[in-house]
C-alpha cells in the first residue's frame, strides 16, 4: 500500500525541526529513520499530517566517549554504525554484540538508536539494551531539554515517556568496566525477526570474587523491556558459577509472565527464556578474561 | 494539497530530476517517474528486500525511504550493475550458478550482493547467508544464491571482469 497525503519538512538544527513541530500541530511527526514510521505509513496505521525529517540534522549524530567514561551516541546514529563502530566495541560490547540482531542489512543502514527507542517495540534490541545498562536518554521538547532515566523511558507498547514535540536528543551510557562480564541472547525465527524472546546480561565481580553488581533485561517478554529483579538478586553478592545461574534462571522463569501470540506461547517464552538466562551467564562468565573481544 | 518538491538525484550515473509528492516512495518514484523498473516492490513494508536499492554506498529498503530524502544521493539500482550488454561478475556468476528462477527477488539480491562484497571481498559461506537474510526467495532455497555470490568473490579476488 501506499502512505496517505502528508507534508514533509527537512530542518537542518534541532531549533528549526522543534518549531516546524509546534507549528504543524498533534498530527505532525519526527520522522527518523524511517524503518518503523514508514511501514506503518505504508499500512496507514499511521497518517501523520507532517513529517519532520531529522535526517538533515548533523548535531543529532555522532558516537562519543567522555572525559568519565561514558558513551554519548546521537540519535540520529544508524544501526548500523553503531554495529561497525570500534569505539563501541570497547566502550559497551553489550551494544556493540547486541547490534547485529537488530533486523537486517538494508534496515540497520537506515534505522537510528532514537527511532528505536521512541518507536519502542518490546520485542526490539535496542530498549532493552539502554534498560539493562542504566543509561540516560537525553532529550529536547516545547518545555526545554530533560534527561530520562532509561527505567522511567518505557511506559508501555509503543509507548514512552516522550512528550508531544518531544525528541531524543542522544542516549549516554554509564562507563563499562573493562573487566565487565555480559552477553545476549535472543531467539527469532530466522535472522534479523524481532525477538521472540532475549536476554542481555552483565555482572562485575569483586576482588574476592563475588558479583558485586548484576543486570538482567529481557525483551520481546512484555509491554516494555524488563528488567529481572529477582534473578539479579539472586545473583547480587555470591560468587558466579553453573549451581548459582541455574537458580537464577529458574527466578527469571517464576518473575516472565509473557504474552503468547503466532510466533510463540506464553509457555515457550518462559521456558526459553530461563534457558537464554542460564546460557548468557555462563557466556558472560567465559568472557572474564580482560581483552575478549566478541 | 500537498506541495511537490523539486527533487534532483544521481542514477546509475546519469542525474535526474523530477517533481514528486512527499508521500511518494523512492521505489516508486524510481519505477514511475523515472522508468527503471528493474527495482521490484513486494510487501512495499520493508520485510521481502526486492525493492533494495544501494543509495550512497549503503543497500536500504527504497519502499521504506520517500523520494523526497533522497535529494542529491547517489543511486545504483539493478540496472546499473551491468556494463552495456556485459553483465558483471556477479550478475554473471548468478546466470552460471541458476541462482534465478522467477527473477522477481534478484535485483534485491544482486544490490545486497554488491555492496556486502564491497565491504568484505572475502565474507563466507555463514557472513553471506547471515548478509542476505533480509532478502526473500520463493524460488531457489537460496543455496545457488549463496553460491553465486561466494564465486563472485572469489572472480572478482582473482581479476576477471
Amino acid at each position: 500500500m501506499k502512505p496517505p497525503k502528508f507534508d514533509y519538512f527537512a530542518p537542518d538544527s534541532i531549533e528549526s525541526a522543534l518549531t516546524l513541530i509546534a507549528e504543524h500541530g498533534d498530527d505532525a511527526r519526527y520522522l527518523a529513520g524511517g524503518q518503523s514510521l514508514v511501514p506503518m505509513m505504508n499500512f496507514r496505521v499511521a497518517a501523520p499530517s507532517a513529517l519532520i525529517d531529522l535526517n538533515g540534522i548533523a548535531t543529532l549524530r555522532g558516537i562519543k566517549v567522555d572525559k568519565n567514561s561514558r558513551l554519548h551516541i546521537g540519535a540520529m546514529t544508524r544501526t548500523r554504525e553503531i554495529e561497525m563502530d570500534s569505539t563501541i566495541a570497547s566502550a559497551n560490547p553489550l551494544l556493540h554484540a547486541a547490534a547485529p540482531h537488530i533486523a537486517h542489512i538494508q534496515i540497520r543502514n537506515r534505522g537510528t538508536i532514537g527511532g528505536s527507542l521512541a518507536h519502542a517495540d518490546p520485542a526490539a534490541e535496542m530498549p532493552g539494551i539502554v534498560l539493562a545498562c542504566n543509561a540516560e536518554i537525553n532529550s529536547i521538547g516545547p518545555a526545554g531539554p530533560r534527561s530520562i532515566a532509561a527505567g522511567d523511558f518505557f511506559e508501555g507498547i509503543y509507548s514512552t515517556a516522550l512528550q508531544d514535540g518531544e525528541m531524543i536528543t542522544e542516549i549516554v551510557f554509564p562507563p563499562w568496566p573493562a573487566a565487565r562480564c555480559w552477553a545476549f541472547q535472543e531467539i527469532s525465527r530466522r535472522e534479523g525477526d524481532f525477538a521472540m524472546i532475549g536476554i542481555a546480561a552483565w555482572f562485575d565481580l569483586n576482588e574476592t570474587g563475588e558479583i558485586s553488581a548484576a543486570s538482567l533485561t529481557a525483551i520481546g517478554a512484555g509491554d516494555t523491556p524488563l528488567r529481572l529483579p529477582a534473578a539479579e538478586e539472586i545473583l547480587s553478592g555470591q560468587p558466579p558459577g553453573d549451581v548459582l545461574f541455574a537458580e537464577a534462571a529458574q527466578a527469571a522463569v517464576n518473575e516472565l509472565d509473557p504474552g503468547s501470540d503466532l510466533h510463540a506461547s506464553a509457555e515457550y517464552r518462559r521456558e526459553v527464556g530461563g534457558v537464554l538466562v542460564e546460557r548468557a551467564l555462563k557466556t558472560a562468565l567465559q568472557r572474564e578474561a580482560p581483552g575478549y573481544t566478541a | 494539497m500537498t506541495e511537490q518538491h523539486h527533487l534532483t538525484l544521481t542514477v546509475n550515473g546519469r542525474a535526474h530530476s523530477c517533481d514528486v509528492e512527499p508521500r511518494m516512495t523512492l521505489a516508486d518514484c524510481l519505477r514511475e517517474r523515472l522508468d527503471l523498473t528493474g527495482t521490484h516492490l513486494g510487501c512495499e513494508h520493508g520485510v521481502c528486500g526486492a525493492c533494495t536499492i544501494i543509495v550512497d554506498g549503503a543497500a536500504v529498503r527504497s519502499c521504506l525511504m520517500f523520494a523526497v530524502q533522497a535529494e542529491g544521493a547517489e543511486i545504483t539500482t539493478v540496472e546499473g550493475l551491468a556494463d552495456g550488454e556485459t553483465l558483471s561478475v556477479l550478475q554473471q556468476a548468478f546466470h552460471d550458478n541458476f541462482a534465478l528462477q522467477c527473477g522477481f527477488c534478484t535485483p534485491g539480491f544482486l544490490t545486497t550482493a554488491e555492496t556486502i562484497l564491497a565491504e568484505n571481498p572475502s565474507p563466507t559461506r555463514a557472513e553471506v547467508q547471515s548478509a542476505i537474510s533480509g532478502n526473500i526467495c520463493r524460488c531457489t532455497g537460496y543455496v545457488p544464491i549463496i553460491d553465486a555470490i561466494l564465486e563472485a568473490a572469489e572472480r572478482r579476488r582473482a581479476g576477471k571482469k
